[in-house]
This record gives structure tokens, sequence and C-alpha cells, in this order.
């Protein structure tokens, strides 16, 4: 599937894990946020980078102390319609720090991708938009009001600064 | 009133042309008509029975002059030659063609102007007390706050796929008529030690399951009321239900949580936010955004108007008139004037296109430029001089305008029901105009006093059932058309959930039922001083049943 990361179509290296699938030996993983609970000691003591996916009623703070080890967090949509994924980016980027990949998976739309980026996510996994039309999308405001985890300096404040 | 700033209108324009974009994606085919409906309906368009349906924001219901003269054009250019006001104190065109819509937007901007968030599981127009910066018995204008909450719920990447729509009401007056205490969020502003705050009631509501709302605060000072805000949005959007959309709104999680949690929960997220999470709204900001909101320039005049009194005198439509569609102004020798959309044989809230321009003209000449959308569906002249009353009048009764009901029994908020409304079981415009023709004599209507009646044609309340004092909802029994009347229903301050009567009756029943009770009530009031619904209140249920079923 198409991998959309920082404006650029890249080859995607990872793959995710099933929870009945045995864990391959080598290469880049993401596990669901049960098994990376249930096999902590055997992800962490992996030689390769990793990464967890969570699904819409996971809490992203469970992931606070392993943080700095994990390279990728993928969010699910399993739905557009589901908005909790943009409350989790938001908690990572924000509140916890988080600096790795965050990826958006699932029924990921071009309508939708601004508000990820905005809300933290810099990779998204997409069937069903070309490179050129999420450029598009991501480019369609150049006004925001709300302070997120994009850094863009709000309204509020550029109507009062200095500079 | 608010003007745009670059910002503003650039975020505007920048909406229109990603929607014609999106609109000519869907022409083409590019676009599914599901991949197509989350698009159209963050801008208020909904594909209704008939043809797709645009609803234009209104934000708390304030328009100038320009912004309503370009309304009825676009009534009388795009659609039917009328438009539909709204409870959210919003308009709607029913019969705009999707193709036109991108240039309808277009025209909306140019008089700053959008459709942003009318509909969707987002946070709809605010909504506010239609009497603010004009009435007595406010603490502060409330519009600034209004106008602050708009900007920050603009397009809030976090919160445009919440579990369901969300809406929130702000007031800042003893008596509330923004109905704080049925909305997903409603704040009352207070002043306490001289610093402004918010007490925050979270998860009102209407349709299948009302609720009153809770308090979760009783002091949020101005300074944290966005960053309050989001606490209470995140919790909402991480745990409200998304397994049913019936159950999807705050007050359900509200509810299933109970109130101690849930407040426990909003602390929680509020204590965790960090210093650089924090929207930190310069004050510079606040004092910005309040300076559009001065109030108008009133020249000084006496309390009393001689020209006034005697056009009351000579003129007894007009006298009855001014008892019941004005309210008292804050400035000596001034009014605030309803504008009844509520005339005999008319859906109410709608108005023509030649209405809405002899609304203009009256505010400019005459008002200050301000004209207000009322969540009953009227239209307010907030600041109007006691001397040029009489010319007001005369204009609004020539236009069809000068109904004597605001607040009566003919002035009901009704939904579109079936006649538009895809959602609906049953007619609601026909039951509210057989109402409106069986109390038909406004003397009658005079007498009879404060009344309020809201009719839904189907559980999800549109028409707001639930909190009139007499709530009629219309049901579909076996492909019959009935209406099961609720009792001690209000939105103010003292807010209640309406009480079932009884069974339901058939549409030609419910205006000789009313009448009863209505007769009744006449029989129990203390004095003329006591309204309905007081009456009600002291004498219960049972006293007005019997007289709603006794025909039966």
């Amino acid at each position: 599937m198409p991998l959309i990361k920082n404006r650029q179509e890249v080859d995607d290296i990872w793959a995710f894990v099933p929870d009945d699938a045995p864990l391959s030996p080598g290469g880049c993983i993401t596990v669901s946020l049960g098994r990376f609970r249930s096999e902590q000691e055997l992800l962490l003591a992996r030689n390769t980078e990793i990464g967890v996916r969570l699904e819409p009623a996971d809490d992203p703070h469970e992931l606070e102390d392993h943080l700095e080890r994990l390279s990728l967090i993928e969010i699910s949509f399993p739905k557009y319609t589901d908005g909790r994924g943009y409350s989790q980016a938001q908690v990572l980027r924000r509140r916890l720090a988080y600096e790795g990949e965050l990826r958006a998976v699932g029924h990921v739309l071009r309508d939708q991708i601004l508000y990820m980026n905005r809300s933290g996510f810099d990779a998204f996994e997409t069937e069903r938009a070309e490179l050129p039309s999420i450029i598009e999308a991501l480019e369609e405001f150049s006004v925001f009001y709300q302070p997120a985890a994009d850094g863009a300096k709000t309204v509020f404040a550029r109507r009062h600064s200095k500079d | 009133m608010y003007r745009y700033d670059e910002f503003d209108a650039q975020l505007v324009r920048e909406r229109v042309q990603q929607f014609r974009g999106q609109v000519d994606r869907r022409l083409s085919g590019e676009l599914k008509e599901d991949e197509f409906k989350p698009l159209r309906l963050q801008n208020g368009v909904y594909l209704q029975l008939h043809a797709y349906m645009l609803r234009v924001a209104v934000p708390y219901g304030q328009l100038s002059p320009s912004k309503m003269r370009r309304l009825a054009r676009i009534a009388r250019v795009y659609d039917r030659g009328y438009g539909h006001f709204t409870t959210r104190q919003n308009i709607q065109f029913n019969w705009v063609a999707l193709k036109d819509i991108p240039d309808v937007l277009e025209e909306l901007a140019e008089v700053e102007m959008h459709a942003i968030q009318t509909s969707g599981n987002c946070i709809r127009n605010t909504t506010s007390d239609h009497y603010a910066g004009a009435t007595k018995d406010e603490v502060m204008d409330p519009r600034p706050w209004c106008e602050i909450i708009r900007q920050w719920s603009t397009f809030h990447p976090e919160f445009a796929f919440l579990p369901r729509k969300f809406k929130i009401a702000v007031t800042a007056a003893e008596h509330d008529r923004a109905a704080i205490k049925v909305h997903d969020i409603g704040l009352n502003i207070r002043q306490k030690n001289g610093e402004v705050g918010f007490e925050v009631f979270v998860g009102g509501g209407q349709g299948r399951t009302p609720h009153i709302a809770a308090k979760v605060a009783d002091f949020v000072p101005e300074r944290e009321l966005l960053d309050y805000l989001e606490a209470i949005m995140r919790v909402y959007n991480r745990f409200g239900r998304r397994d049913n959309k019936y159950k999807a709104r705050i007050k359900i999680l509200v509810a299933e949580t109970g109130e101690e949690e849930f407040r426990r929960l909003v602390e929680e997220e509020y204590a965790a936010q960090r210093e650089h999470e924090k929207i930190d709204l310069p004050q510079d900001e606040i004092d910005r955004i309040h300076a559009y909101f001065a109030p108008p320039a009133l020249e000084a005049r006496p309390a009393t108007s001689e020209s006034f009194e005697r056009a009351k005198t000579a003129d007894p439509a007009f006298a009855r008139w001014t008892r019941a569609n004005l309210h008292e102004h804050k400035v000596d020798g001034y009014t605030t004037v309803t504008v009844s959309l509520k005339p005999l044989g008319v859906a109410p809230g709608d108005a023509t296109d030649t209405q809405m321009m002899v609304v203009a003209h009256l505010a400019e000449t005459y008002g200050h430029d301000d004209i207000r959308v009322t969540h009953a569906q009227n239209l307010v002249l907030p600041h109007i001089a006691l001397d040029d009353l009489y010319d007001v009048y005369r204009e609004l009764d020539a236009a069809g305008l000068a109904t004597p009901n605001e607040g009566l029994i003919s002035d009901m908020i009704v939904c579109p029901g079936l006649d538009y409304c895809n959602l609906a079981n049953a007619r609601s415009i026909p039951v509210g105009m057989a109402i409106q023709e069986a109390f038909a004599d406004p003397d009658d209507q005079a007498d009879i006093g404060k009344f309020h009646i809201n009719i839904s044609g189907c559980i999800n309340a549109c028409g707001h059932h639930h909190v009139g004092h007499v709530g009629i909802l219309g049901v579909d029994r076996k492909g019959e058309e009935y209406y099961q009347i609720t009792l001690g229903g209000r939105a103010d301050e003292k807010a209640a959930i309406g009480a079932i009567a009884g069974p339901g009756l058939k549409a030609e029943d419910v205006p000789v039922a009313l009448k009863r009770l209505v007769d009744r009530y006449r029989e129990l009031r203390t004095s003329k001083d006591e309204s309905f619904i007081e009456t009600f209140e002291r004498e219960g249920m049972d006293a007005f049943k019997e007289a709603i079923y006794a025909g039966a």
C-alpha cells in the first residue's frame, strides 16, 4: 500500500505482525498494544527497530515509558468517522513528546489528511489518494486558529506578534 | 459586531476554494456520494427529501444589514425566494443546486459569512442570548466570548470527527434565553471579585433521551476558558460512545459515567495539560475582540416618548403589538423589537427575500445596523428609539412582519417535519398552523399570555418539544400520524423536560384538546399574571391531563 511520509512517497520497510502470527526474527515490525504489553521483554530485547499499532480505544499513555525505544507508532482508523486517533496523536506528540514516526493507517482519506498532519501525523498509508492530491490537501489552508502538534502559529498569536 | 481581519477572510476564502474542488470531484464522479458526504456535511450541505439543503452559519445569531441583504439575494437568485431561520440561529435554503453551492459560498464570503460546521459531528454554531448587548438583565455582553469560541472551534483538527454533533450556548443574563441547560456545553458568564469567569454545564440535550445539563465547574476564569473546553472535548472524543449514534451525544457519556466521575475525568485531563499545550489567548486578543462589541452610540433620549404614546392611543393594533413584541432596553428611550416570523399560515421561521430586505433597511435606518436571529425562529432589532417605533412598526406591518405574538401561543417552534425532512415520521407544520388558527384572535392570545408550544415531527426533537410548556411530538403508528402531548417543559434557567400527558392524539384532535387545556388554565390561574407554566407547576399534571382527554 502506498506510504506517504514527509510529503514523499517512500518504500515501506515495516510489517505489522498480527497477534496470532509468530514474530519474525529480523526486520522492522509493529505489533498491537496488547502484544506489546504481553511480550514486552522479548520485543524490547530485539536488535531491530520496533513499533506499536494503536486501535481507537487504546490509551497512548501506556507507551509512555517506551517512547524512546519506539521508531514507529501506527494509529489505526478503522473508519474515517472515528476521530479518536486525532486525540491519541495530540497526546503522543504534545503531552508525551514522542518524536518518532506517527503513521495513520486504515481508512485514511485525502480530505482528512490536513487535520491528521496538524494533530501530529507525519506519515499516511493510503491507497485512496495520489501524492499530488495529498500535497494539495496539506496546502489548502494557511490560517489556523488553534495550537496543535504541527506547531503552526495560531491566528490569535499572529495578530499580536511583533515581527 | 465582529469584523473579519485578514486572517479570518483568508480562511473563509480558502474554504470556498477547497469546497469548490470537492464539488468538482463529486460532479466528475471522482468522489462517490459516501465519500463526499462527510465533506459536504462539514459545510452545511444536506441531501434532503427533494434537493440539497444549504445551512448558513449566523454566529450567535447576529446579522448586519449587508449580510441580511446578501441572504435575500441568495434566496432570490439560488432558491425559491425565501429562507428558513433555524433554532440554531442559522438560516437554511432548501432548494439550492449542488453546482451553485460554491458560488453561494463565495457570495457569503464577500460579506464575511460561511457555512462551516453547520452540520457534521463537529462543534456547531455557538448560540447566545438574542438580546445580548441590549438587555438590562445581563452582567456583560456574551457575544465576544461566542466569537472567541467560534474562532477556536473553526476547523479544530482534533475535534472534527467527534462521536456526534456538539452544541455550545452562552448566556450572561439572569433570565436564560439561550437554553444553556439543554446544550452539550452551556456557559453562564459571571463576575466574581472583579474577575470574569464561566459557570460550566455539560451534558444537556434533547433528542430521544432528553437531559438537563450537570454543572461541572462553578467558575472557570476567562483566560482559562478555551483550555478548559479543550479538556471537556478531549474526554468526550476519547470516551463518548461510538457504537450507537443514538447514544453518542455527550449527555449519554455524562449519564453513564456519572456526573462525579465525569467531572473527575475533565479535571484530570485539565490538570495534565502542559504549559506549551495551553492556548494562552493574549489579553490583547481578548480586548481586541471585545472592542468590536462596544455598545452602539445611542443619543440620549427621555425615558418616555410623546410620539410613541400618541401613536399607541391612536392605533390599537400598534398598541397591541407593543404589548407583545418589545423587550426592555438597558438605555432609556430605547427598546428591543421582536420581528415575528410566525404569522398565520406561514411555516415558522420562513422569510421571503423582500421581508429580509425590509428588515435590513429598518436596521440600517433606525437600528444601528444590528439584527438578531432568535432560537425561537424570529428576528430582533435590538436598539430602536421609542420615537422611531411607530415608523418601524408600519414598515414591518406592510411587509407582514408585525404579528403581535412574541412568546405567545402562536409563536411556536416547529421543525420542518415530513414536508421537508427525511428523518421525520409525521408532519409538523400543518399541525402548527391548525393550532395557530384555533388561537387566531390576538386578544385571546394576549389574555392567555406566555405560552410556548414546541412541535417536532420525530423523536430527534429538532422542534424542541421536550422543553415546550406544551410539547407536541409526531409519531407514526401503522402509517397513521399521531401526536403525543408533553406538559411542563421549559428551556430557561429553570430548565425542565416535559412529562407525557397520555396517549397520542390524531392531528385533527390536537387544536381542540389545546383549547380545553387553555380553558382549564384560565380557570385555575390565580390571576392573569400567573403564566401557564407557573400554574402547571403549582397544580401538577392531573389537573391538565383531564382537560386534554375530556373529549376522548
